[in-house]
């Protein structure tokens, strides 16, 4: 009988403690989360603006494809301006204020840039004009008049 | 309606030619660095090989360009596996202690590498007057927009970036540099 008092006890102050453990684990788990969570969301915003800037020691590739050291490094410094709260335009301000607008591998479009934007459209636009054009003479009522066409009975 | 055709192929050809033939004056390679005029960033760097004589400074002494302030400083990042840093080590050693008493400060940054191999390398290279300090995680090299070594930057007395070379540069190129800046007034003599 004194034995199952004894058990009770035990229970009775392991129960609690078990409790408060299971609550601990869970808080962790919880901030486990929430840091992984805020990793992704760091490695993403990383990520994303590493694959916009050019690898200063490459040949046309991006900060995030270059495996280069000094790509790595600044892959570093780019997660650690985000994780000091810099956004990802002051990150890519920085960037050009060192390396110049060289560093982004898509140009910003104002200014003399438009150009690499607008030639292309016009091309395509001149072109598409120029193949209308002599789709229509082919195949208009004047290629075909009545001059040249053949009679098989003449 | 020949002619027509002929100014309109002409108007749009002679762009695209034009074009093309600016392009083929350019350097690719060469990129123009938004640097000069600006700033120098600041940098708080740990001195790893001592330079020599009077420009010497200790082992573990912190250099920081805040510091120089009135002073022309050149600053030259190089590393032990550049072999182009090698043409180049004499002339800066030599300049460095030319125009030590003129007020010009020589620091060289080393660009990822170990300071192992940098002290053996300096010693290889018969020694270099001027101290070299440390760049952890090239966080210097990448505020002074560096794409690779050597890269040698100039910076005036009120702490603008005057000059920066990329490749080998000579004591002539140097002095000429330093000389122009200092007849400007930049720097205390």
């Amino acid at each position: 009988m004194r034995s199952l008092w004894r058990l009770a006890a035990v229970l009775a102050m392991a129960v609690p403690s078990g409790m408060v453990a299971q609550a601990d684990t869970a808080t962790q788990r919880v901030a486990r989360r929430i840091v992984t969570a805020q990793d992704s969301a760091l490695e993403a915003a990383t990520t994303m603006l590493a694959s916009e800037l050019r690898c200063p020691v490459c040949q046309g590739n991006s900060i995030q494809d270059s495996p280069s050291e000094l790509a790595l490094q600044m892959r570093d410094l780019i997660r650690d301006q985000l994780r000091a709260g810099k956004t990802p335009d002051e990150v890519r301000a920085y960037f050009v204020d060192k390396y110049g607008e060289w560093i982004l591998l898509s140009p910003r479009a104002t200014g003399l840039n438009l150009v690499v934007y607008l030639v292309p459209l016009a091309a395509v636009l001149v072109g598409g004009l120029v193949v209308w054009r002599t789709v229509k003479r082919w195949t208009g009522p004047s290629s075909a008049g009545p001059a040249d066409q053949v009679h098989p009975g003449a | 309606m020949n002619w027509k055709r002929a100014f309109i192929a002409v108007a749009l050809l002679v762009p695209v030619i034009a074009l093309l033939a600016y392009g083929t004056t350019r350097d690719p390679k060469t990129i123009v660095s938004p640097l000069p005029g600006k700033p120098a960033p600041d940098f708080s760097l740990a001195v790893f090989a001592p330079g020599e004589g009077e420009l010497a400074k200790s082992i573990g002494d912190t250099a920081r360009m805040a510091e120089h302030r009135g002073n022309v400083v050149v600053l030259n990042f190089w590393a032990s596996w550049c072999l182009q840093c090698r043409d180049e080590h004499v002339d800066l050693s030599n300049t460095a202690k030319a125009y030590y008493d003129r007020g010009v400060r020589f620091y060289g940054l080393l660009y990822n590498d170990q300071p192992a191999f940098g002290l053996k390398w300096i010693e290889e290279m018969g020694g270099q007057a001027y101290p070299s300090l440390l760049d952890p995680r090239t966080r210097t090299a990448i505020d002074y927009g560096l794409y690779g070594v050597p890269e040698t930057f100039i910076v005036t007395g009120d702490g603008r970036v005057a000059y920066k070379h990329i490749g080998p540069i000579s004591e002539r190129l140097l002095s000429q540099k330093i000389d122009s800046l200092l007849r400007e007034g930049s720097g205390t003599p």
